[in-house]
């Protein structure tokens, strides 16, 4: 897929392919989840704008930081307080 | 069948990561969690009129759209060609050509949507055809820099309105479009916003797409650039909103009004209106008028929307 997208051409040969385009660069902050206090509501996978954070069947897994721009929208719609944003852009 | 978020969120997405929206972004969250309300068998034309949800979710040569046939309109004509759309697709069905079952969403910000898209939706809805339009509504032209358009509400401080000695801001009320839709062969009208576990915004796009029949939901979509507040507050500042009744949480389904949120604690304007750095100068001794004018404005729609429920519910009865 990256080699397809090197080549110019007038289409776009896949759905869905800004995936391969990495926002984390943005992030000043970064999200630091503690699965201790997590009750896996799964409000934080609703809410989050860039959808990089992961669940499956109702827990949840990850935080890709590929794509997190680190806005903090997760930790403040965390009811549990179980994801807290970390000053730094690299933990 | 009743909500269940976990359920909800193992649908298919179809706006993927790696779009370019601003950090914290109201938009994004309410595009992905309205097509949530699809079923994952069903396939979606989407149509988005020019706005920020537009040029950061297709740069050339990404696109942050899957799992449904998105067309890139202009301000306009997002409506008009779903419209087109429509009607090839019908023809199509009735050859037996195309069979995956086939929604048709709009979505346009405030200015496509208020201003500039107003004709092509107007005259889409009076068509009657089976469109569902969400307006993800953030009060002005973020996209360009935060001009006024006519959803900036009232003494709000945008770069074509700028408070100061001349001007207090938009001088203007906001357009209610919600009402006027209401009012134009729009089967189902709606206004909810990203508040709790997202049932009513869930709940409500879902009627919006599976309602025969034009459709027109309006979004509260806070903008963190354009109206001054720290990006991570996208749900602190919605609750205030709906809370404060700043933004109605309603629906009105063939004229019949139900209000789908009616907070036990109505809350002052000025708890959503001193969140905001567009408000600022509101708070300045001498501009007490202009909280009290907005609130005023608040009550009477407020007033208006349970009146109405009360009254439209009573003739059905």
């Amino acid at each position: 897929m990256e080699e397809e997208l090197s080549k110019v051409t007038s289409n776009i040969l896949k759905d869905g392919n800004a995936a391969h385009f990495h926002t984390g660069s943005w992030r000043n902050k970064t999200p630091i989840h503690s699965k201790e206090k997590c009750k896996n509501c799964m409000l934080c996978v609703a809410y989050c704008p860039e959808d990089c954070i992961k669940q499956k069947e109702g827990v949840l897994t990850d935080i890709d930081l590929n794509y997190c721009k680190g806005c903090g929208v997760c930790a403040k719609v965390c009811p549990f307080k179980a994801i807290e944003m970390d000053e730094k852009k690299e933990v | 069948m009743a909500y269940n978020l976990k359920e909800v969120l193992n649908k298919k997405v179809r706006l993927s990561s790696g779009h370019r929206m601003c950090a914290g972004c109201g938009a994004p969250t309410v595009v992905r969690n309205v097509l949530r309300a699809l079923d994952d068998e069903h396939n979606a034309v989407i149509s988005c009129a020019t706005g920020c949800l537009e040029v950061s979710t297709c740069i050339y040569p990404y696109t942050a759209w899957k799992n449904c046939s998105f067309i890139h309109t202009a301000f306009e004509n997002a409506s008009a060609t779903l419209s087109g759309a429509i009607e090839a697709y019908n023809a199509l069905k009735e050859k037996g050509k195309v069979k995956k079952e086939t929604k048709f969403i709009g979505f346009g910000g405030d200015g496509g949507t208020l201003d500039i898209g107003l004709q092509s939706l107007s005259g889409a809805m009076e068509r009657g055809h089976d469109i569902a339009y969400f307006c993800y509504d953030n009060g002005a032209y973020m996209n360009t820099g935060t001009q006024r358009s006519s959803s900036t509400p009232h003494f709000a401080d945008t770069t074509t309105s700028p408070a100061g000695k001349e001007v207090p801001g938009k001088m203007q009320r906001r357009k209610d479009l919600t009402e006027i839709m209401s009012k134009n062969n729009t089967v189902y009208v709606a206004q909810t916003a990203l508040v709790g576990n997202l049932k009513d915004l869930h709940d409500k796009s879902e009627k919006a797409i599976y309602t025969e029949g034009p459709t027109y939901v309006s979004v509260l979509s806070p903008c963190p650039r354009g109206w001054g507040y720290d990006p991570s507050d996208l749900s602190v500042i919605s609750k205030l909103a709906v809370d404060t009744c700043f933004w109605p949480l309603y629906e009105i389904e063939n004229g019949v009004y139900t209000v789908t949120y009616k907070p036990a604690n109505k809350l002052p304007v000025e708890e959503f209106l001193k969140m905001q750095k567009r408000f600022k100068h509101l708070f300045k001794p001498e501009n007490r008028w202009m909280i009290d004018e907005i609130q005023k404005e608040v009550d009477e729609k407020w007033n208006f929307l349970l009146e109405q429920e009360k009254n439209t519910h009573k003739d059905n009865a």
